[in-house]
């Protein structure tokens, strides 16, 4: 089950952020801009600092593992970050944010009144989105 | 070596496609298809160019409606050129059929959803398509919530009802219904002359 989808844009400002259950706490816009930020610079840091050899690790999907969720990260070609909150039962997830990433080419940037790297605010995106989550 | 060959061939193919695109007779009807994805990105980019130089929505719808009616004028010359079984009308009523049908079947693979005539004006007719292709990935935001973009399809509309000798004022509104957030309603109003020769017309027969 996906718990919450954050899409962060190139220089780390989130874009956009939905919850869709009630298990994970409810961040404030403020804490979810904070968490964009740092995992932003986190990811930046982990990729200098990752072992392993240039060119061979998987660079488009990441997650990070807890006890009780996972963070689930698919970076683009250009820099977007694409997020999902997860228990540890999702599976296919990287398929599921491969979704994402065309309801944003599609939705976001082909409407004419999305600003590149600003937030996302399309009803129709909110609503794809939405189905894509309950499956 | 082994570049060389690759390239050559690249080369032919190049050639072929071009060849057969620019030899195609016009008179061909075409079964190949736009990739939406394209338009979509082409049809936005003429949103945001008139966006930038307009005052207001209105003017706005204005400026798509324009770009609509070239659309339009080529396509009508285009389907009368094409299609068989296929004449110009000049009553209302067939113009209209001809767009609900023939038209939309040309531009977008399929019928308008439904024709209908206004209850309250005798001049109004109104063409509905419940999801216009063309606008299937623009969202308006809510401080623009008049505007419509299927001004351009309205401009369309308004160039081939003036080629059938039924000139009209063509508007298009946005009336989001349950599951269809961009159905559309191309309004036409036409001219007081038209209603006057219709009515002449009906009453000869």
């Amino acid at each position: 089950m996906i718990h919450a989808v954050f899409i962060i844009n190139r220089s780390g400002g989130l874009i956009y952020n939905k919850s869709y259950s009630d298990q994970l706490a409810q961040l404030s816009s403020n804490e979810a801009l904070i968490f964009a930020g740092t995992f932003h610079g986190i990811h930046a840091l982990a990729s200098r600092i990752s072992p392993a050899p240039k060119g061979t690790s998987d660079r488009d999907y990441e997650s990070i593992d807890t006890k009780n969720f996972r963070l689930h990260c698919f970076q683009t070609p250009t820099g977007i970050k694409l997020i999902a909150a997860t228990d540890l039962l999702q599976a296919n997830i990287a398929e599921v944010l491969a979704d994402v990433y065309k309801l944003y080419c599609d939705y976001a940037l082909k409407n004419p009144f999305y600003s590149l790297e600003m937030p996302i605010r399309s009803d129709m995106f909110d609503s794809m989105l939405l189905k894509l989550v309950q499956g | 070596m082994a570049q060389a060959s690759n390239l050559q061939r690249l080369d032919t193919r190049v050639t072929k496609r071009s060849t057969m695109l620019l030899e195609q007779s016009v008179l061909r009807p075409r079964h190949d298809k736009v990739s939406l994805g394209a338009f979509a990105l082409l049809f936005g980019e003429i949103i945001r160019y008139s966006q930038n130089r307009v005052l207001g929505i209105q003017d706005l719808e204005g400026k798509l409606n324009e770009i609509g009616k070239r659309v339009g004028l080529r396509v009508f010359e285009l389907l009368m050129l094409r299609e068989k079984n296929v004449h110009r009308e000049t009553r209302v009523l067939p113009t209209l059929m001809f767009i609900n049908t023939v038209v939309w079947k040309a531009l977008f693979d399929k019928q308008a959803d439904s024709l209908g005539r206004s209850t309250e004006n005798e001049d109004e007719y109104m063409i509905t398509d419940n999801e216009p292709s063309i606008i299937k990935y623009i969202s308006v935001p809510k401080e623009m919530a008049s505007f419509s973009p299927g001004a351009f399809l309205a401009g369309i509309v308004e160039a081939i009802a003036e080629s059938c000798q039924c000139p009209a004022r063509v508007t298009s509104h946005l009336v989001p219904a349950d599951g269809l957030p961009l159905k559309t309603v191309i309004l036409l109003k036409f001219s007081q002359q038209v209603m006057e020769r219709e009515k002449r017309l009906d009453a000869g027969k």
